[in-house]
């Protein structure tokens, strides 16, 4: 008798159902969606702050590169002395006051100084002191003989274009969107693994201290209980994704349709930036490149791997969970069994991160894709990056291989396992009850 | 072809330990067969190997002349002596879904929970959770799950466990009810006295050994001390006691009645006949009581258990 439908109808029903779940399903893109408003309400509020900064400028030069913008204003003053400019700067209560020495351009530019209440925000900083060493720059440019025109003409702009021996073109844009994908792909399989295998396993815990699975086993097999429960509980999960996705998207539109003028602020904003972009013709070379790049991307390779290296990975850990569930009478007795599942897990977002980011094809993220505890997650952050079919064959071989075992060793536990009330179980018995 | 299940040297070994040791029954079809023992003897883990939970590392089991198989889910019923529900599922779904493991149909088993919720004074607890219910609440809905696909083998483990006399009695009667209707009954139980109420067959199992088997009644009659209860009245007592002792073995004597004077237990070799006591206390004495010591299950558990 096959009661694996069933079985998956009952655990994906009472996940569905569960009043938990329903409330992490429909408030938890609230939550996020809020703390994005709040986020960039709060920086907009910080941009949008006035300030006003004072330039005494002794060398009576320099102070011509400082313009005044929507937010930032600046007052030069003249024929004061800085005790008295620093007083009345004080009072005035303004941001704060620059000071420009007098001398040859060496001495100016080990003069300058910036007198504040309180320390001022490195951006304020950053911007000062570029533009006075663009000045600072041209003005020794000028006094070395050049004229200003011949300065714009010495600016050029490097963006060096890779391409491939087989003459696929890439550039850095490119590099980031490889990065993005792959790395959304192994943090989502993460995330999803220990969300619902820990979920798998609550539910395991739940039959056995409610010890209706005596009941429930005398009518089915313990593997195909199990697999019931990861599988039912993996379209639980799959449904909230899919309901997150959905909510997500809407409440976009939605809080864009809100919001309306301050997007469009925004996006005027941002259309300055492109504009000036565009002007630029090597910006403009990399915008079409990463257009081209992200249409070069092995789309279709991507998504058939998500969803096996998925499928495989999730299967490895949630068969893990699983045992662990059944290990234990309690939830508190799992930390000891709980690390061995995660290191695997968080050496693979590591090495993820950090191998495939420096080298793609290197020793270390090649052989990492070929372990099976890792190669889910390290696999698919390889792949964007191109990964020869014949090594994800390989790996996935290999990880096919190896959750058959897991699942195999799973339930040997499980079945023993269920059935075990009192003590927590040392590594020694758990190795025993493979053999009863 | 009188047996329904037949377990054949059955033994099963957990690492190092002996949990079941060439254990053999015979249960007869539509009898009550109690399978007894003291905590830890093996029960439970024969019970679960019948219900094919564990598998015997050695002999084998025949249910209705088969070896056993997974299709033979269906026509077992088992109600473990650990009691549970899924606590936060209502208790018709929870019902529905455990008759549809047993391989009922859905509308058939609807059917069949609609006649026991009626029977068993249930009424409207079917969108109840199972913990909003008492315990014997819950022990109701148990029971009812167990036999609701009318099996041909029901294993109760201590089966009154948790029930008040009343509903004690009703679980009793409907137990009794299902062997008239052709079920098999295994009842493993600590308490003697249901034993003795509804059993005609038994087994007792002792540190992973079966040590005695067969019908309650022949086992009686093999643990029998030919010893009777005896209760006289005299106006003389000592001479009548003495003049007792001086031809039979005599015993002190518990049981209770309303006005004898004399009250002795009293053994007759196996050669001698009843009627040799009875006519010389006739001769002594008025008898107002006269009855054979029968062994009780209680006491042929004891003294078994401690001989081995």
């Amino acid at each position: 008798m096959n009661h694996l439908p069933l079985i998956i109808k009952r655990e994906y029903l009472t996940k569905v159902r569960n009043k938990s779940f329903v409330i992490m399903t429909f408030v938890s893109p609230l939550i996020m969606i809020a703390l994005i408003a709040v986020v960039s309400y709060l920086s907009q509020l910080n941009n949008d702050k006035k300030r006003t900064i004072s330039i005494l400028d002794e060398s009576g030069f320099v102070s011509d590169v400082f313009e005044n913008t929507e937010n930032t204003t600046y007052i030069k003053l003249k024929g004061i002395n800085l005790d008295d400019a620093k007083i009345s700067v004080k009072e005035q209560e303004h941001y704060g006051l620059l000071y420009i020495g007098n001398g040859n351009v060496d001495a100016i530019s080990n003069s300058v100084k910036f007198f504040s209440e309180d320390s001022p925000s490195l951006t304020v900083i950053s911007s000062l002191e570029n533009k006075l060493e663009q000045k600072l720059k041209d003005t020794k440019l000028i006094a070395n003989g050049l004229d200003k025109e011949e300065i714009n003409a010495s600016r050029t702009n490097i963006n060096i274009s890779q391409e491939s021996f087989s003459g696929e073109k890439s550039s850095k844009i490119d590099n980031i969107l490889k990065l993005a994908f792959g790395g959304i792909a192994g943090y989502l399989l993460f995330m999803f693994i220990i969300i619902y295998g820990n979920m798998i396993m609550r539910s395991v815990i739940e039959e056995k201290t409610s010890r209706i699975i005596e009941i429930i086993i005398s009518s089915v097999k313990p593997v195909q209980l199990m697999m019931g429960k990861i599988i039912g509980t993996s379209l639980a999960g799959v449904t909230q994704f899919v309901i997150w996705a959905i909510l997500g998207s809407i409440m976009m539109v939605v809080l864009s349709l809100i919001f309306n003028i301050d997007l469009m602020s925004a996006q005027t904003q941002q259309q300055e930036i492109m504009q000036q972009a565009i002007q630029s013709p090597g910006i403009e070379n990399e915008i079409k490149l990463a257009f081209e790049s992200f249409r070069n991307l092995p789309m279709i390779n991507l998504v058939i791997a998500f969803i096996f290296f998925f499928i495989g990975g999730y299967l490895l850990y949630s068969s893990l969970y699983a045992a662990i569930g059944a290990a234990v009478d309690n939830e508190t007795d799992t930390q000891q069994f709980m690390l061995p599942i995660l290191m695997p897990l968080i050496l693979a977002v590591y090495v993820g991160i950090f191998t495939v980011i420096e080298d793609p094809h290197g020793t270390v993220s090649t052989v990492f894709s070929f372990i099976p505890f890792t190669s889910p997650v390290v696999m698919l952050m390889r792949i964007p990056f191109g990964v020869p079919l014949w090594q994800q064959g390989l790996s996935l071989v290999i990880l096919i291989g190896t959750f058959t075992f897991t699942v195999w060793f799973a339930a040997k536990i499980y079945r023993v396992g269920i059935l075990m009330y009192g003590k927590k179980p040392t590594y020694k018995e758990l190795f025993k009850w493979l053999k009863y | 072809m009188n047996d329904l299940l037949v377990a054949n040297s059955v033994s099963k070994n957990f690492g190092n330990f002996k949990a079941l040791n060439q254990v053999s029954i015979s249960v007869p079809k539509g009898s009550i067969f109690g399978l007894l023992g003291p905590n830890g003897a093996g029960k439970t883990t024969l019970i679960r190997i019948i219900n094919q939970i564990t598998l015997p590392d050695e002999g084998h089991v025949m249910l209705d002349g088969q070896p056993l198989k997974a299709e033979h889910i269906r026509d077992i019923g088992y109600l473990p002596e650990e009691r549970g529900l899924y606590k936060s599922m209502k208790v018709g779904e929870q019902a529905l879904y455990l008759a549809q493991l047993k391989g009922m149909s859905k509308s058939e088993a609807k059917l069949q929970l609609k006649y026991w919720f009626e029977k068993l004074d249930i009424g409207d607890w079917w969108n109840k959770k199972i913990q909003e219910l008492s315990k014997g609440q819950a022990q109701k809905i148990q029971f009812i799950v167990t036999v609701l696909h009318r099996p041909k083998l029901l294993i109760f483990d201590e089966p009154f466990s948790g029930f008040d006399p009343i509903n004690a009695n009703l679980i009793k009667d409907e137990i009794l009810k299902l062997r008239e209707e052709g079920s098999t009954v295994i009842f493993s139980t600590h308490r003697m006295e249901s034993v003795e109420e509804l059993c005609d067959h038994i087994a007792l199992i002792h540190e992973s050994n079966k040590i005695l088997d067969g019908k309650l009644t022949d086992i009686k009659r093999e643990y029998k001390s030919n010893t009777f209860e005896i209760g006289l009245q005299s106006n003389n007592k000592e001479a009548l006691i003495t003049s007792i002792k001086e031809q039979f073995e005599v015993l002190p004597a518990t049981f209770k009645n309303l006005h004898d004077d004399v009250k002795l237990n009293v053994k007759v070799k196996p050669e001698t006949s009843p009627n040799d006591l009875l006519s010389f206390l006739t001769s002594k004495a008025e008898v107002h009581h006269f009855v054979e010591v029968i062994p009780s299950a209680n006491d042929i558990f004891i003294q078994t258990v401690k001989n081995n």
